[in-house]
């Protein structure tokens, strides 16, 4: 059980951190400020308003060395929601954890680290898609060599679905992606039964019970029967889908709050029933703020009801053989295989993202959605039925707008207290390896050491990489 | 209402004067007439380049490339994006700007997007006077996109000086709407995406139809005239990357070869002297239609005319013929 | 007004969130209730948000924030508008903006406030009776 978290400074995040792992939470998530997303510092014209806002501020290692500051690395596992920049978010985690004097081998965690539904439908990208892929190989490839416990890639189906893509788009996108990142990395050269295991899954959790649950269990079967007939695997850990459910946020309604609790409950059941490995629910509040202490405690607490509680965790795959259920699974897993037939004719998944399909395909839907609702033709309790109006009392939490102060003051100093002919070495040793093919990550951990910030890495990759422009699309 | 006041703002190169009076230009054609009427003497100095292409064959991308480069020799580029309305609801979603670079400023870009409010030829109905009142705010260059989808959008080679058109490698129906059409009025293809597999295929496949039929373009334009000397332009291919830039050189040399030819042989003359030929008979058209659709509703005796064509004692002809009498313009 | 007016929006992302859903559906909505609606795309600063309403002078801009950012935002490009003398545009803001952030940014001269799960044809209604022009 993990809950998502982060905001503020990292100092502020490390307090949050403490109190949840003392409330029997086992891994800490990562959320990172929006200007470290996109790979800008804290200062810079684009990061106006947004420090520390929907994430954790980090510009610099010391910022990553605060945020874990008194957690031992080696003993929790932890999970960060990182893109575009991800590989040097992990080269600093790696090397926080080496100067609590842990060897990176014994690192347990998760990087999202999947840039191509960033293209499809979350929009953080920074670089041109071939050149976001390399760095995405370089950190599978790193990791399989040097920390073997990380999960690499956590291929997500949240954002796509987020986005307002159906059930079957999220599971035929997300399948699509992950095949394009075992290609890539098998043409690197690397064996698939070696990095296969550390990849896993990110899917959400939406309203309808039984569309869900199938959409899992189709999920592991296209996996399984590919993996092994097309890409040769062997290991049975390559052929097994592991993967991470968070309810829909998108689901929440800002009409009458508390009903969310239900609807996360639900939600969380629907993911428990189709096997997800862990768990997410959304707090109740959040499609009006970023969480309060008291609706991330009943979050938790649901999670805790649905596995201790409820005995639904106590048998494998408790409704198969259901003649709905199977038909159902039945159903969406030929929808999926039309996509991936579809997403082959245009080329692959770059190519299909370049031709705006998938951008196509979810604008659609999530308009139909829409509209369904407009028409009454779909209910939303509390939004176009049984609405009662009153005022929200629900206690908000605000990141004050003092974060950016501190956080550019933070940055200054470490500006001015490193050695700065040293960092500029090694960016200019970063640059020259990025206009090669070798793998980045030990030229990026070398920055990180120096304390070179994001914004400073991510410019120098641009000058080599360029960035990306998408079109425009309704 | 005068607008005196914003003709001299703009006069003095006032871009919130230039924006408002394209509003109101495109809300009122009668303020339009007026605007026009005392600006018409200062236009006549912008180069006016149409751009037009299918969805998706980059275009807004190639003009972010080159009007970077305009801005880079110090140009000042004026860039009209127009979309159509859509015919059920009269609305229309506009996201051409997207594209545009957003590094320009705006003392040397002006954007302005504008739906076509169901005009059909690919403009709006006020596309050329927004031309020209930006041509009047000090545009060295006025660039028009418009989708170009199939043969009933070719007008944008009305106001423009040089018509580009867009096509990307694999897109097959380009070339189909390149027959039925767009070829008569393009002076430079440009394939775009060169680096995608293709691109040679597509050039060799527009050169073959090149050489099947020539442009007829400035034939068109001396059609009226007796012991006109027809000078050929013969379309020319470009391949390019609008993304990374790669062989624009290419292009504003074969633009400029065409700027030079229109000079140089006079052509120049007669395309003025179409556009404004042209541009009259859209004015009449417009105009004309509003009076006869005012009449048609209040005039009492053509109430009675129709209710005779109701009773078969008179046809539709012969009622239109009595209409035009009413109108005095027989 | 006159023969063939139409209103004007503008839809703009300023800050850096991705999520761009709601703003494209609205920006749809619009279009579907008979409105010329341009969509700026996200990342947009204050200088290019007042950038696009100068150029391309629309009735209404309708600004959606989900980050958290508004507070920073909002203000700023008020107050570049104002710079310029541009008066006469309804600015809404909508998105994620809590209920003790409305009086603040009603002070700078924004409206709206809708968020997650309003109507479309609230939105729709909002725009067309708060026009300044």
């Amino acid at each position: 059980m993990r809950q998502f978290a982060g905001f503020g400074t990292a100092a502020q995040t490390n307090e949050r951190y403490k109190f949840l792992l003392e409330h029997g939470q086992t891994g800490l998530s990562v959320a990172f400020s929006l200007h470290t997303i996109y790979g800008y510092e804290a200062d810079n014209e684009y990061a106006l308003g947004e420090v520390g806002k929907e994430g954790v501020s980090i510009d610099t290692l010391k910022d990553m060395e605060t945020l874990f500051d008194s957690i031992d690395l080696s003993k929790i596992s932890t999970s960060m929601t990182i893109n575009a920049p991800a590989a040097i978010l992990l080269a600093m985690y790696i090397v926080t954890a080496e100067k609590q004097g842990h060897s990176p081998d014994l690192l347990r965690g998760t990087i999202q680290n999947d840039i191509l539904k960033e293209y499809i439908a979350q929009k953080s990208w920074i670089f041109p898609p071939e050149e976001s892929m390399r760095l995405i190989i370089d950190t599978i490839e790193y990791c399989t060599q040097h920390v073997p416990q990380w999960y690499t890639v956590s291929i997500s189906g949240y954002h796509i679905r987020e986005a307002g893509s159906t059930a079957v788009q999220e599971l035929a996108f997300t399948l699509a992606d992950g095949f394009a990142y075992v290609e890539a990395a098998m043409e690197r050269g690397l064996n698939v039964d070696d990095f296969a295991p550390r990849l896993s899954f990110f899917f959400n959790a939406h309203n309808n019970f039984f569309e869900e649950l199938c959409k899992y269990r189709a999920a592991r079967r296209i996996w399984a029967k590919r993996m092994k007939n097309k890409y040769g695997a062997k290991k049975p850990e390559s052929l097994r889908l592991r993967f991470h459910t968070q309810t829909a946020g998108v689901s929440l309604t800002a009409q009458e709050p508390e009903n969310n609790i239900v609807r996360v409950t639900l939600q969380g059941l629907a993911a428990v029933l189709g096997g997800t490995q862990s768990l997410h629910t959304n707090s109740f509040d959040e499609a009006l703020c970023l969480p309060t202490e008291k609706a991330v405690k009943i979050a938790l607490r649901t999670q805790q009801i649905i596995a201790n509680e409820s005995g639904v965790a106590d048998t494998v795959d408790p409704l198969a053989g259901s003649y709905y259920v199977e038909s159902l699974t039945n159903r969406m897993e030929e929808e999926a295989e039309a996509y991936f037939f579809k997403i082959e004719e245009l080329g692959g998944v770059i190519p299909a993202i370049k031709a705006n399909f998938f951008q196509k395909e979810i604008a659609n839907a999530s308009y139909k959605y829409q509209q369904e609702i407009e028409k009454n033709e779909r209910i939303v309790v509390g939004v176009n039925d049984f609405q009662l109006r009153e005022a929200c009392s629900t206690p908000l939490l605000k990141i004050d707008d003092q974060v950016s102060k501190v956080q550019i003051d933070l940055l200054n100093k470490i500006r001015k207290n490193r050695d700065n002919e040293m960092v500029k070495a090694k960016l200019e040793k970063l640059k020259i390896a990025a206009q090669g093919s070798e793998n980045l990550m030990p030229y990026i951990m070398d920055t990180v050491r120096e304390y070179a910030s994001i914004g400073e890495i991510i410019s120098t990759l641009k000058e080599v990489f360029g960035t990306y422009d998408e079109d425009s699309i309704f | 209402m005068g607008f005196e006041a914003l003709i001299d703002r703009l006069l003095k190169g006032d871009t919130r004067a230039a924006a408002r009076l394209i509003t109101i230009a495109e809300n009122d054609i009668g303020a339009a007439e007026e605007i026009i009427n005392s600006i018409y003497k200062h236009t006549g100095k912008a180069y006016i380049l149409g751009i037009t292409g299918a969805p998706g064959s980059g275009k807004s991308t190639l003009i972010s490339t080159l009007t970077n480069i305009f801005v880079k020799e110090g140009k000042k580029v004026g860039i009209i994006c127009v979309d159509p309305t859509s015919p059920l609801t009269g609305g229309a979603l506009l996201g051409d700007r997207i594209r545009m670079k957003k590094h320009f400023t705006t003392d040397n870009v002006f954007i302005r997007s504008m739906a076509n409010r169901g005009q059909l030829g690919g403009l709006a109905r006020a596309t050329e006077d927004a031309i020209k009142i930006l041509d009047v705010y000090g545009c060295d260059i006025v660039i028009i996109e418009t989708v170009g989808v199939g043969q009933s959008e070719v007008d944008i080679f009305r106001p423009a000086q040089s018509v580009l058109v867009l096509l990307v490698p694999g897109m097959g129906d380009d070339i189909q709407a390149i027959k039925a059409g767009i070829m008569e009025i393009t002076d430079i293809f440009v394939v775009n995406k060169m680096d995608l597999p293709g691109a040679d295929r597509k050039v060799s496949d527009i050169t073959q139809m090149l050489e099947l039929s020539m442009s007829f373009k400035y034939d068109y334009e001396n059609l009226n005239q007796d012991h006109a000397i027809v000078h050929k332009w013969t379309p020319k291919i470009v391949k390019l990357n609008s993304k990374t830039g790669e062989n624009f050189d290419n292009l504003l040399e074969i633009i400029n070869e065409h700027k030079a030819f229109l000079k140089e042989t006079g052509v120049i003359e007669n395309y003025r002297l179409n556009r404004i030929k042209n541009e009259t008979l859209q004015i009449l058209k417009h105009k004309l239609t509003r009076k006869v659709e005012g009449l048609i509703h209040s005039n009492p005796q053509i109430d009675e005319y129709i209710r005779l064509v109701m009773d078969k004692s008179m046809d539709p002809y012969s009622m239109a013929n009595l209409i035009i009498k009413l109108l005095g313009i027989e | 007004m006159s023969e063939n007016r139409r209103i004007k929006v503008l839809v703009c992302k300023p800050g850096l969130d991705g999520h761009d859903r709601g703003a494209k559906v609205i920006a749809r909505a619009l279009r579907d209730a008979g409105m010329e609606v341009i969509y700026t795309g996200i990342h947009q600063t204050p200088d290019d948000v007042v950038n696009t309403v100068i150029q391309e002078d629309p009735d209404a801009v309708i600004l959606s924030i989900l980050s958290g950012a508004h507070n920073a935002l909002c203000p700023m490009i008020m107050e570049k508008l104002k710079e310029k003398d541009i008066d006469d545009v309804l600015v809404a803001v909508g998105g994620i903006i809590p209920d003790e952030d409305k009086p603040f940014l009603e002070k700078h001269g924004l409206k709206g406030f809708q968020g997650p799960g309003t109507e479309l044809k609230e939105i729709v209604e909002f725009v067309k009776t708060n026009l300044k022009r």
